[in-house]
């Protein structure tokens, strides 16, 4: 019976956690644009989207079990820089500003389709 | 927690940033004094920043991986000026005093730069605070 909740947001509920992980990567650029030596990161968000949906068949059994939720950990990537500071910092801070931009407004995509799916539920229920 | 977590790393990099700005507003303050020695002439001071990229440097400061902490302040290495100034009751035996190192343009330049990088994390927090209103309402949909 619970299933419709289950399934109701699709990739979508993963991958907003997903987005809202890369914007935190991409804030961290920013924070650290003047440290000496940072190297800026990203994260391969389609290869991870990928990863998550091959696995997507792994079942919890047990109370214990942790669902499998997306995780960015092993598909960060090091940004190529346009040009290297002298200090060895590669945040090009105008491109991250572009990014950041862009993530949000990602971000906000995937939440329009979430609320898309809820309204749907919802109508359900109401069975009008 | 994500969105959660880009306040705490931008708030990190701005208390950094205004260490930055601090740091030069004091040295411009300071950008007339003089000392009876080259050791006693006041040093532009700048601070260091690191990246928290490890775990074991959270329990020194910020909790947030990823954010910026300052690690100590270097001495700008500039030389002194030296100036013969016999009047002044600062002067060595020869009548010389040493007036600081600290170059106003390169303070102003700092200054800009720091102001900028605030800049930049304030849109950051506000960009994720939207966000983060926009999650909550999800309810309504």
């Amino acid at each position: 019976m619970m299933k419709i909740f289950d399934t109701a947001f699709g990739i979508h509920e993963k991958a907003l956690n997903l987005r809202a992980q890369r914007m935190e990567v991409i804030s961290k650029n920013i924070a650290n644009a003047d440290t000496p030596g940072f190297k800026a990161r990203d994260i391969d968000f389609k290869n991870v989207l990928n990863n998550v949906e091959r696995a997507g068949t792994m079942q919890t059994t047990h109370a214990k079990h942790i669902g499998q939720a997306a995780n960015a950990g092993s598909n960060m990537v090091y940004t190529v820089p346009f040009n290297t500071a002298l200090d060895g910092n590669t945040v090009d801070i105008s491109v991250e500003h572009a990014k950041y931009g862009k993530a949000a407004a990602e971000y906000q995509a995937t939440l329009r389709f979430i609320e898309g799916n809820i309204a749907g539920v919802r109508k359900a229920l109401r069975g009008e | 927690m994500s969105i959660g977590n880009i306040f705490g790393i931008a708030a990190s990099a701005m208390n950094a940033q205004m260490v930055r700005m601090n740091s030069t507003a004091s040295n411009m303050a300071n950008a007339g004094t003089v000392g009876g020695s080259p050791d006693d002439a006041f040093k532009a001071k700048r601070p260091v920043f690191q990246a928290l990229l490890h775990e074991h440097q959270l329990d020194q400061g910020s909790q947030y991986l990823g954010g910026v902490k300052i690690v100590g302040m270097v001495d700008d290495q500039a030389a002194t000026k030296k100036m013969h100034d016999p009047g002044n009751p600062m002067a060595d035996k020869d009548g010389f005093v040493y007036g600081s190192n600290v170059n106003e343009v390169t303070e102003m330049v700092e200054m800009m730069g720091a102001a900028r990088s605030y800049q930049n994390n304030v849109e950051v927090v506000n960009t994720a605070r939207e966000l983060m209103m926009r999650t909550l309402d999800i309810t309504k949909a």
